[in-house]
């Protein structure tokens, strides 16, 4: 059998993109936590702050070191799996990505150094000065990036030179080539949802703190910046993505018709699904709830416009619909989740002032990390999908784009091997961030604190009628944990 | 001179860079397995941990560069080296998270593990590098279409492997003297022997490598023809080389670490001069190769990488000199340490 090379190439960059995708939302995110974090230890003086910035910088760096390891994979990936498409957009893509290196990498990883190994090393505000850096490095790699995946998306500032397997695009305009119709709406858009990440990673962790008893000072302290700061970005997320809507309607209809299941212009107005279940054979939505003319009003502030259907597409030009539909329909309906619970959080926090005792709260905020992660992972993958079958939209398809030297075996080989390394990447990870996280931050003992994992506890608050309110630890260890235990014991 | 042969030299001082500044943490990683203990163990792992990740950042920018500016040596040399390429990555990833996780765990299966894996990823993307640069040297089978028209076994010839080896000697050495520099006591004592030791292996492949090249591919040369002022880098060279024992036995390991970097970057210079203006040569037909005119961006775009460089570059040698004297002096395990 003859292996898809285009096809298996798609994976491999899926998987190996999503999987670099898990990293750098935190960096980010946590990145600017932490630069609010320090700045109030430096502005109160507050030992507990500096307690706080120390212990999440160790998982920053844990972090930050599978964001290094699995980004080198991407930068090269071009080259090795997407030959056709890298001389065709080398011109004008590569330049992006050069800009990245010079202008974000050496920033993040030199003063990255300063961050983590540097605290006995050098003054209070030369650290502060560092995790400044490291935040805004984080930012301006993704500042780049997503310049460079916008001109994929809606291209640019740019002519075509030479004809058929010698087309390339050549920049003539390198401002219009930066801030191409899309790039702004969506760096924002990235940055809000990473700082989302960050927000709830933070208030995930201290939640289970809370909840065990442990460094209870300092993670309500933690918490409540974590909960402001989600609540904003959270609102804000909505904001962004509605013009972000606006604009791919106009750059690309196709897209958002998949997105929003709109497959005839028959219909005239266009409805927007709560949810259903699209069927791209029957080219219609089943099972659904519709907002009539919402659609048409999300694009034109008119219920009764008509808005561009797949229809009005050649059928090789349409992108699939399954895919984007329900990835676009879980972010969105995750970030109107996000904007509930932070909403909720902040009235318990200030208003009740009851919220660390609301052991049911913080049992979702406990999980709702987990939420960020997904809603991150699946606009991307609405973005990157609704784009196809083009890699640059409307001037190279995806199979266009392939490396002709590479045959189908090798990237096959490829894959097992990413997808082999990534799993036990993962799990390390988990493991070694689990223990960081069970360590705590550094302070003066406590006794009597629980000894559950945080994986553990995860698990325990989600298995229903656990929900008592005592410390009583025998009762609530599962078997699993019994048997971790015993292992310890025995080493 | 115009923007394609500024790109040319450019890219040799990244790669050059990289070499240098990854060469001797990656040499670090080639001597570890042969340290008594865990703690020695460790310092060898801290005297890089603050420095090596900045050091990658070279050879990302290398690639991020040769993207920009010449997109067709970029795809041609990246998807024909696939397999190889595959594996270097696979081994600097787990050079990063080797570091990282070792010393999470007080475990000694744990700990054994990613030394292991820290020593085989070390070895091996050094390894590649040098069978990379080596097959460079040689040429590869470029069809018309300026694609890589060969196999993986064309890739894997004796003269390649014995650059590759060159790379793993040279690198070892590199990593030696700097960690005479950060350690102290008798660890140090261990680690003039290895100078010693890796300078005497590397002194032997250099000459037979050299001997090599110029018996079986007397093209290398052809440039000095036309510029006998490149001459001036031989001897450079030879002078650095010479001068690594001359320091080692005068007791000043600085200047035998500047002298390792400048023979680094002096070899990186030769291979540059042993492939102008060719970025990859044909075996096909030499009308076939990727030049620096054939295989670079419009003008307009080299122009554009140019200001990133001269804007840009000065900064990050800026903030590189900043963290390496914030981490001056010997490697002490504290609270932070890896
Ligand atoms: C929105 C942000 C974002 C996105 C979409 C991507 N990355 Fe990334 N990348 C980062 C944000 C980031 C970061 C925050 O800067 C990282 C992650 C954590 C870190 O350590 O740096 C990083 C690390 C990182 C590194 C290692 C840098 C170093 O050595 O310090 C490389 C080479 C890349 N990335 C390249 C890519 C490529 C080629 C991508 C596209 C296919 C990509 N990244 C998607
Ligand atoms: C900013 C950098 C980029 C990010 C974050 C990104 C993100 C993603 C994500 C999340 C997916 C998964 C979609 C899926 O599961 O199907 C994906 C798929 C893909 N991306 Fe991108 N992408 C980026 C840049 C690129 C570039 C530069 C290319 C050009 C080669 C590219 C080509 C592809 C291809 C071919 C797929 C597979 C599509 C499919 O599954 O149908 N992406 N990308
Ligand atoms: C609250 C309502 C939201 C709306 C209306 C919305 C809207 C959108 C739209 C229209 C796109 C596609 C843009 C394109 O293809 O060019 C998109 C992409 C994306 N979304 Fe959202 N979004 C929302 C919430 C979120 C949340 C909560 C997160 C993460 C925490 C998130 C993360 C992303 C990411 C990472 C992408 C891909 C990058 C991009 O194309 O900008 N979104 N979003």
């Amino acid at each position: 059998m003859e292996l898809d090379v285009t096809f298996l190439s798609r994976l491999q960059f899926a998987l190996t993109v999503m999987f670099h995708y898990i990293f750098p939302p935190l960096s980010i995110g946590l990145g600017a936590l932490l630069v609010f974090m320090e700045g109030t230890y430096l502005r109160t003086g507050d030992k507990q702050y500096e307690q706080i910035t120390r212990f999440f910088t160790k998982l920053f760096a844990v972090n930050f070191a599978l964001g290094v390891a699995t980004g080198i994979v991407m930068e090269f990936q071009f080259g090795t799996n997407w030959a056709t498409y890298s001389r065709f957009v080398g011109d004008v893509f590569g330049s992006a990505l050069a800009a990245e290196g010079i202008f974000a990498f050496f920033l993040e990883s030199g003063f990255l150094a300063v961050l983590v190994f540097g605290w006995d090393r050098v003054s209070p505000r030369m650290h502060f000065f560092s995790t400044i850096m490291v935040s805004l490095g984080s930012i301006f790699s993704a500042i780049w990036i997503v310049v460079a995946n916008s001109w994929q998306q809606t291209p640019a500032g740019f002519h075509i030179v030479g004809e058929g397997v010698n087309a390339r695009a050549e920049i003539t305009d390198f401002w219009a080539m930066v801030f191409n119709p899309s790039s702004i709406d969506r760096l924002v858009h990235v940055i809000l949802g990473s700082f989302i990440l960050g927000a709830f990673f933070v208030m995930s962790i201290c939640a289970y703190y809370i909840l065990k008893k442990r460094h209870l000072a300092i993670a309500k302290k933690a918490f409540t910046i974590a909960l402001v700061f989600g609540a904003v970005v959270s609102v804000a997320e909505l904001v962004s993505g509605h013009f972000q809507a606006r604009t791919v309607s106009e750059t690309q209809p196709a897209k958002l018709a998949a997105f929003e299941g709109h497959f005839k212009s028959s219909e005239g107005v266009a409805d927007m699904w709560l949810f259903g279940i699209p069927d791209e054979g029957e080219e219609r939505v089943k099972y659904g709830i519709r907002i009539p003319g919402g659609l048409s009003f999300l694009v034109h502030n008119d219920f009764g416009k008509p808005v561009t259907a797949l229809d009005s597409f050649p059928k090789e030009d349409r992108p699939p619909v399954v895919i984007p539909f329900y990835m676009y329909h879980l972010m969105v309906g995750l970030g109107l989740f996000f904007i509930a619970l932070t909403l909720v959080g902040l009235y318990f926090r200030f208003v009740a002032k009851t919220i660390f005792e609301k052991r049911w709260l913080l049992r979702i905020f406990v999980f709702a990390v987990l939420g960020a992660y997904a809603a991150n992972q699946a606009g991307w993958v609405a973005a990157e999908v609704g784009r196809q079958p083009w890699v640059v939209y409307g001037l190279l398809r995806t199979s266009e784009g392939v490396s002709k030297a590479v045959v189908g075996e090798q990237v096959l080989a490829s894959i097992i091997m990413f997808s082999f390394i990534y799993a036990l990447l993962f799990l390390v990870w988990v493991f070694v961030m689990n223990s960081k996280i069970q360590h705590g931050p550094e302070e003066a003992s406590e006794a009597g604190v629980s000894e559950l994992g945080f994986i553990e506890t995860a698990a325990e608050a989600s298995v229903p009628g656990t929900h008592s309110m005592t410390l009583e630890r025998d009762s609530e260890i599962t078997e699993a944990a019994r048997e971790l235990r015993s292992d310890e014991e025995e080493e | 001179m115009d923007l394609n042969i500024i790109w040319f030299g450019l890219l040799g001082v990244l790669l050059a860079g990289y070499a240098i500044l990854d060469g001797f943490d990656l040499g670090v990683g080639i001597l570890h397995p042969f340290v008594r203990n865990d703690t020695q163990r460790r310092i060898l792992m801290n005297s890089i941990g603050p420095l090596w990740d900045g050091n990658e950042v070279w050879l990302v920018t290398f690639g991020g560069a040769l993207f920009a500016t010449m997109p067709h040596a970029y795809a041609t040399a990246f998807s024909g080296f696939y397999l190889p390429f595959m594996l270097l990555l696979c081994a600097l990833i787990f050079r990063a998270v080797s570091m990282e996780f070792r010393s999470k765990v007080e475990k000694a299966w744990w700990r054994k593990m990613w030394d292991y894996s820290f020593f085989a990823a070390s070895f091996t993307a050094t390894l590649l590098f040098g069978v990379a640069v080596g097959n460079s040297i040689r040429g590869l089978p470029i069809g018309a279409d300026k694609e890589f028209a060969g196999t993986l076994i064309d890739l894997l010839n004796p003269y390649s492997l014995l650059v590759g080896l060159l790379a793993v000697a040279l690198f070892a050495m590199h990593g030696s003297i700097f960690l005479y520099l950060k350690t102290e006591g008798e660890l140090q004592q261990r680690v003039k022997g290895w100078m010693w030791t890796t300078f005497g292996i590397f002194m032997t492949v250099y000459v037979l490598t050299t001997i090599v090249t110029l018996v079986t591919l007397p093209q290398v040369t052809r440039n000095f023809e036309t510029m006998p002022v490149a001459w001036v880098a031989v001897i450079l060279n030879v002078l650095a080389v010479a001068n690594i024992p001359r320091a080692i036995h005068l007791g000043k390991p600085f200047y035998a670490f500047a002298s390792s970097a400048a023979t680094i970057a002096a070899l990186v210079f030769l291979f540059g001069m042993a492939l102008f203006p060719n970025l990859i040569v044909s075996t096909i037909d030499p009308a076939y190769s990727l030049t620096i005119y054939n295989s670079a961006s419009s003008q307009k775009t080299l122009g554009i990488a140019l200001t990133f460089a001269v804007v840009g570059m000065p900064v990050v040698l800026a903030y590189t000199a900043i963290v390496y004297w914030v981490f001056r002096g010997k490697v002490k395990l504290g609270k932070f340490s890896y």
